[in-house]
């Protein structure tokens, strides 16, 4: 383990960043977030074409370029610090993540390809009405129609699950939790746009009438692969919270420099000053969360991947939040505002705190990982 | 449990230093693992002599020059050195104020005579140091010391053990807090040298033999009941005009240069420390049932999490070190953090314990835990108070505008 970038994953670092610098502008990032668009497929297409991006850590069997997670951390990172509207998450830590824990070599060299290339949107549909991010909460039926499958029931918070090409969904069949890949274009099957608190990340509600499906890997035994699904999808929602804390806690450190009150730059003051070190300290400790759960999945020990991802996934969801919380207070009423990107900040910061199951979840995942 | 991963090339080295701690960590020295800390006297003499055991084995000052009595080895076997060490469960060295902070001082910034003088002798555990910075007016402002020193012609046929050419400096004032004061044989003594300068102007750094008429040295009881630090007072004390580190009126900058040494030297032994405490009150809370209690569960996890954020923190800035880049922005406020969630996790520890928690020994006698909550106190306190770290972090990390200093 290195606990460390190396000079060619910091290169890689600044070449994503200059590239969001140009194509994920606020004024991008507002138009695409408020018209519900979701994402620009020229952007999308060149993430793919130009940076390679979607199939960064996947294999190159399955069409992709076989980096490691380190690398995929950093995109992640800087993704949340351009605050990028695209379905990244969905596609690459959910859909490209749980194809490759299927355990199905086929359905991953006849999808992961189309992933990685950016031709197809993908993501994965887990959790119904309840909200849970458990095995339990999974109730959507398969069942076994003729030579095939077809699925009926609802998916719901399914990120990006309306702009999707690909849907990956987490099934009960008679065997267990199964999962299935389903055309967007299938039969039976209705997608509904969420609006979204945090207009930068898209969610859906997806109905099923018995809608063909395909069984990715073995009937009845998914859920393994979905655990570790969710644990490197924690992780890299991890590093991409804290790309978004930076950003955050840089601009309120930029405008406690130049604002000034009672004749002085108010981060002169003590009151705001010591606001602005703690900070820092809640994030450079929410970064090696973040980090520690890269270099356990680089090290691949399921025990470790398993405590880090659920660490990363308490501490960096509060911790963000707070940051961006915090950025909001340093810029007083401006922060408050519409006009003003701090609440753009704020409300992904906020959403991510339970995208993938709350932090009291993933305290009780920690603690199982620990045997407490 | 994450480890440090070190290449090929130091591999013969940390074996032999696994093999020399398994063979000499025995006996008193293997009853007193994990025992002691930065400001914490448990155990003097036991850890003194586990010093001297490991000076015999040439363990003391690693990278030091070996004219000096070190092995001139890398900072990559530096910190193999003190990993494993600190995964040995050794006691927590007594020299550390001669080992950690004088001796890298001299290094840098001593004479020649003052090296070969001092060196060897710190790391043969001859002679103990003490460190005389903070005054009772001169705390977090350690500019504002008033302990002065003047230069005359040598008065005495003979003296304490220096050199009386050209001279000598006469010491008057008084130091406190001085860490191990009451073992000290030589102070560190940061003193104003021209009387009319003012703040970081006109300090210099002296070192002060602590065995003559003009030395005082009183011990401090803490509110643990420990003598771990003292108050030193200084009459017309002498020391010869050489023993003085960097130039006369630099005095600041040398001081400055031992601060930063403070921050990285004890990284990875408390680091263990911090980490074997959890399991300790893991296993308490699993004893009293507390992991049933939903906000126990939740304080004793967020516990846990505090501490592995620690250690990747501290293994990010030494990845920094070996890599030979400057560390970043953690490495300043590892501090603030560490020191801020140890002292939490020493108020779970004590609600933990519940009602026996109340009691203590005979003559104030403390155990582990309470021990350890209690001389955590000093964490935020001393090495820089956590006041002194948020603006250190707001002006010199994020380059915040400076407080309005008083004219």
């Amino acid at each position: 383990m290195d606990f460390s970038f190396s000079e060619e994953q910091e290169e890689l670092r600044k070449i994503v960043r200059s590239f969001l610098a140009r194509h994920s502008t606020e004024a991008e990032v507002r138009r695409i977030s408020g018209g519900g668009e979701g994402y620009d497929p020229a952007v999308w297409r060149r993430i793919a074409g130009e940076l390679s991006l979607q199939g960064l850590a996947v294999p190159e069997e399955y069409g992709g370029s076989g980096f490691g997670y380190a690398e995929l951390g950093i995109a992640f990172e800087e993704m949340g610090r351009a605050l990028l509207c695209a379905p990244y998450f969905a596609s690459v830590a959910l859909a490209a993540e749980a194809l490759l824990r299927s355990g199905d070599d086929r359905a991953a060299k006849d999808l992961l390809p189309g992933i990685c290339a950016g031709d197809t949107v993908a993501t994965l549909a887990l959790t119904e009405e309840g909200g849970h991010w458990t095995e339990a909460g999974v109730r959507l039926a398969a069942s076994h129609v003729g030579g095939g499958w077809a699925l009926s029931g609802i998916k719901t918070f399914v990120p990006d699950g309306h702009l999707a090409d690909l849907l990956l969904v987490v099934a009960r069949a008679a065997d267990g939790i199964s999962l299935f890949a389903v055309d967007a274009a299938a039969p039976g099957l209705t997608r509904t746009r969420l609006p979204t608190l945090d207009q930068t990340r898209e969610q859906a509600r997806l109905e099923f009438v018995n809608t063909p499906a395909r069984l990715v890997g073995r009937a009845g035994a998914a859920w393994p692969g979905i655990e570790r699904t969710l644990a490197t999808a924690g992780i890299l929602l991890a590093a991409e919270q804290v790309g978004g804390a930076a950003a955050t806690l840089a601009a309120a450190v930029e405008y406690a420099k130049v604002r000034a009150q009672y004749g002085r730059p108010i981060g002169s003051f003590q009151g705001v000053k010591h606001l602005c070190a703690d900070l820092l300290t809640e994030l450079e400790s929410a970064r090696s969360a973040a980090y520690g759960g890269l270099w356990a999945l680089e090290s691949g020990d399921e025990r470790e991947i398993r405590i880090a991802a659920a660490l990363a996934q308490v501490y960096c969801s509060e911790v963000c939040t707070r940051v961006a919380g915090g950025s909001i207070q340093v810029h007083g009423a401006i922060g408050f505002t519409w006009e003003h990107p701090a609440h753009l900040y704020f409300k992904r910061a906020k959403s991510s705190e339970v995208l993938l199951g709350s932090p009291a979840h993933h305290r009780e995942l920690l603690a199982a990982g620990l045997g407490l | 449990m994450m480890e440090l991963q070190f290449g090929a090339d130091v591999a013969d080295f940390r074996e032999e230093v696994r093999t020399w701690l398994a063979e000499h960590l025995v006996g008193e020295f293997a009853a007193h693992r994990g025992v002691g800390g930065p400001t914490d006297g448990e155990a003097w003499e036991v850890r003194l002599a586990w010093d001297r055991e490991l000076s015999a084995g040439g363990w003391l000052g690693i990278g030091w020059p070996e004219e000096y009595g070190g092995r001139g080895l890398g900072l990559l076997e530096e910190i193999v050195f003190e990993y494993e060490y600190a995964r040995s469960g050794a006691p927590f060295r007594a020299t550390g104020n001669g080992v950690d902070l004088l001796g890298p001082m001299l290094i840098a910034m001593g004479s020649e005579e003052q090296k070969r003088r001092f060196l060897p002798r710190i790391l043969a555990v001859e002679e103990l140091w003490g460190q005389g910075f903070s005054e009772p007016g001169a705390g977090s402002d350690l500019a504002a010391v008033r302990t002065r020193a003047v230069l005359t012609p040598s008065r005495r046929p003979s003296g304490p053990d220096t050199s009386l050419d050209g001279g000598e400096w006469v010491v008057n004032g008084q130091k406190v807090w001085t860490t191990f004061g009451m073992h000290a044989d030589w102070l560190y003594v940061l003193c104003r040298t021209d009387p009319e300068s003012r703040r970081h102007k006109g300090l210099s750094m002296l070192l002060v033999p602590a065995d003559q008429p003009g030395v005082e040295i009183r011990p401090i009881r803490s509110l643990a009941a420990q003598d771990e630090f003292a108050e030193v007072f200084f009459t017309d004390a002498r020391t010869s005009a050489d023993m003085v580190v960097g130039e006369v009126g630099q005095g600041w900058r040398t001081a400055l240069g031992t601060l930063g040494i403070e921050r990285g030297a004890t990284l990875l032994p408390l680091q263990l420390t911090f980490e074997r405490e959890m399991e300790s009150l893991l296993e308490l809370a699993r004893e009293k049932g507390a992991l049933d209690d939903p906000m126990r569960r939740r304080s004793l996890l967020d516990a846990w999490i505090s501490v592995r954020i620690m250690r990747t923190t501290n293994l990010r800035t030494v990845a920094e070190l070996l890599q030979g880049r400057a560390p970043g922005p953690q490495a300043t406020t590892a501090k603030l953090y560490a020191s801020t969630n140890h002292q939490r996790m020493g108020h779970l520890a004590m609600e933990i314990a519940g009602a026996a928690g109340q009691i203590v020994g005979n003559g104030y006698g403390l155990d582990t835990r309470q021990r350890s909550f209690l001389l955590s106190l000093a964490e935020t306190i001393y090495g820089g108070s956590s006041e002194i770290q948020r603006n250190i972090i707001g002006e010199q990390v994020l380059g915040l505008p400076r407080d309005p200093r008083p004219a």
